[in-house]
């Protein structure tokens, strides 16, 4: 039980690793959710083997799973889920300003890192888009 | 005295929240946030005095065990933190009100009740005695700090808050993995705990622990290597969100790593935290002087000094976290100021670019003076609170005989200046730029805004001026972290 948990935290590690690292908004949002899931499913396999659900008066204490990890876990949850809407957001309002949904570059590092500095030289992060 | 540590948390939510209920009435709403952020510094600081009376105190929420609920401590460290994050937080949020009519301030229905959100997370942070909600405190201050970054939308603010968004998404997720690991190998997030388990672990263990939490951390707090989202994000947020992250938002990474690392005894790390600090001194020093904008080149140099207090934290010995604590304290005021100031400039000629600036110093004297304190204290000149921050770290180092992140401190201090002299001579010093236009505030805007900047700069002159009672208390927190009974004692009593 326990093995299969932490299988499955390496997995939808390496997955949400692997999606992060994409260009695309939507693929590193994916990716999120699944380490988002990765971190709550390691939270439980650290609460240690199943047992019964920890209620008062319904289950002897002794035959109970541990209730604080899922606790935490609940509160992750709510955490990661509430991110998760607020990176779709940002990702709509990038795509409504560019077009697409892809990771920009810093203009003001391309500017300060190239050999001869642009005479025009405002730093164009600053400008306000209108 | 319960009642005022709990006092600080709430206040500053209940204000968010009628806040954000009174978006159309601008003066009562912030009249609402003032008084929220006002009664949480205040009741910080009564905080304070009652510590230093009376020792820490630990509140139970809901009167459960330290095994199973939340505990919030008022130790040492965390009473001497409190009040100036707090401070600079009440004094930002003056100056935004002053700000607020410029095209450049932050949309205040937004701006006000939020940073409440963030003050309130801030105060858990400091406050909280387990792992657990540490990692929701930071939630709260990260999500708050992701909406005041990004919510006028414009495409640059856009594009570095997905940056910043991803990356400190990516520690968050780590340090969940983290407070999981922690508890399958001691069944306890509670740090008073942590603190007597963590040692008796195996090597390995103890050290993987160690390792991971000064990555998670590192990220929050911007140590090389993981610091690129930072200069990238922070200077295109409004001047007023800037200088509340510059002077907060990594200080609480370094806060709770201190915390973290000195409580469970981390010792073996040193080396290492060592090698990171020098790195991340010379880089963010080096980088400021590339940069080509005030706020840019500010940014680099919280890069830069967040190494000074990894210097202090590494040498893991009472001198140096006592050197890293007073560093923590001298340098959060200043840093906001330095935004601050850089918001004015903004205000005064339409940009913060070097190379279309010039002349303020003869325009606008007040403003170089105000620049002039806070600049000469980050980069570590007597008689300012820079100064006698860098010597206690300095002087830890020599005493620990670790002569090469020594000398690599001290370059990095000479870069420093080097790039404040870069901002002066380009924005206070030669001709007024051509084609400068000046942000159109009223006479009683400025005066606010300015008002705000006067106080921040008098706040710096304080810690200044009470450097020796402050380290004195530094070296108590620090005794107390790197003991960690006194700490537990309370935590259990």
């Amino acid at each position: 039980m326990s093995l299969a948990l932490v299988l499955a935290v390496g997995a939808l590690t390496g997955v949400g690793i692997f999606l992060i690292t994409a260009r695309s908004l939507s693929r590193i949002i994916l990716g999120f959710s699944l380490l988002g899931h990765a971190a709550v499913l390691g939270l439980v396999a650290a609460g240690g083997s199943a047992g019964e659900a920890p209620l008062a008066n319904i289950a002897s204490v002794d035959a109970m799973s541990n209730p604080l990890p899922q606790a935490l876990a609940l509160t992750a949850i709510v955490i990661s889920f509430g991110l998760a809407l607020f990176l779709l957001a940002l990702a709509r309002r990038q795509q409504l300003l560019t077009g697409d949904d892809l990771v920009e570059d810093d203009l003001e590092d391309k500017r300060i890192g190239s050999p001869q500095p642009a005479s025009a030289s405002s730093a164009p992060g600053m400008e306000p888009t209108s | 005295m319960n009642w005022l540590v709990t006092a600080t948390l709430i206040a500053p939510l209940v204000a968010a929240a009628a806040g954000l209920g009174l978006a159309d009435h601008a003066r009562l709403r912030d009249t609402f946030t003032i008084a929220g952020l006002g009664t949480a510094t205040a009741g910080s600081f009564g905080i304070l005095i009652e510590v230093i009376r009376n020792g820490s105190v630990a509140v139970r929420l809901g009167d459960w065990a330290p095994e199973l609920g939340i505990v919030l401590v008022a130790d040492q460290f965390a009473a001497m933190v409190l009040p100036v994050a707090l401070s600079i937080i009440l004094v930002v949020e003056l100056f935004a009100i002053g700000q607020r009519r410029t095209a450049w301030g932050a949309n205040p229905e937004l701006a006000g009740p939020l940073l409440g959100v963030l003050t309130s997370g801030v105060s858990l942070a400091i406050l909280t005695g387990d792992l657990f909600t540490l990692f929701v405190a930071f939630e709260l201050i990260l999500v708050s700090s992701y909406v005041l970054l990004t919510h006028q939308g414009q495409r640059a603010q856009v594009r570095s808050g997905m940056t910043y968004v991803v990356m400190n998404l990516f520690a968050s997720t780590l340090f969940l993995l983290g407070v999981a690991f922690v508890y399958s190998a001691t069944g306890t997030v509670n740090l008073a705990l942590l603190a007597e388990r963590i040692p008796e672990l195996s090597q390995g263990a103890r050290l993987g622990i160690g390792a991971w939490f000064f990555v998670v951390f590192g990220t929050k707090a911007a140590m090389f290597p993981l610091f690129s989202w930072l200069p990238d994000s922070y200077p295109t947020a409004p001047t007023t969100i800037t200088a509340v992250f510059a002077g907060l938002l990594t200080k609480i990474g370094i806060y709770a790593m201190i915390r973290f690392h000195t409580l469970t005894g981390m010792d073996d790390l040193g080396p290492v935290v060592l090698i990171v600090a020098g790195i991340t001194m010379v880089v963010g020093a080096l980088g400021a002087l590339a940069q080509n904008d005030v706020k840019r080149i500010l940014s680099f140099h919280v890069v830069s000094q967040i190494g000074y207090m990894l210097m202090g934290l590494g040498l893991f010995s009472a001198a140096g976290t006592a050197g890293a604590i007073l560093f923590l304290i001298h340098h959060m005021p200043v840093k906001t100021v330095l935004f601050l100031v850089g918001g004015l400039i903004e205000n005064h000629q339409g940009t913060s670019a070097l190379d279309r600036s010039g002349g303020l110093a003869v325009r606008r004297p007040i403003l170089a003076a105000l620049f002039a304190i806070p600049a000469l204290s980050l980069a570590g000149l007597p008689p300012f609170s820079g100064f006698t921050a860098k010597f206690a770290v300095i002087a830890a180092g020599i005493e620990a005989n670790s002569a090469a992140v020594v000398t690599v401190a001290l370059v990095a201090g000479a870069l420093t200046l080097l790039s404040m002299a870069k901002i002066w001579i380009g924005v206070f010093w030669g001709d007024a730029a051509e084609g400068v236009s000046a942000k159109s505030t009223t006479r009683a805007n400025r005066r606010l805004m300015y008002g705000a900047t006067g106080i921040a700069v008098a706040g710096t002159l304080a810690i200044s001026t009470l450097a020796g009672p402050i380290f004195e208390l530094a070296q108590e927190a620090a005794d107390n972290l790197r003991n960690h009974q006194a700490y537990v004692d309370v935590v259990q009593r």
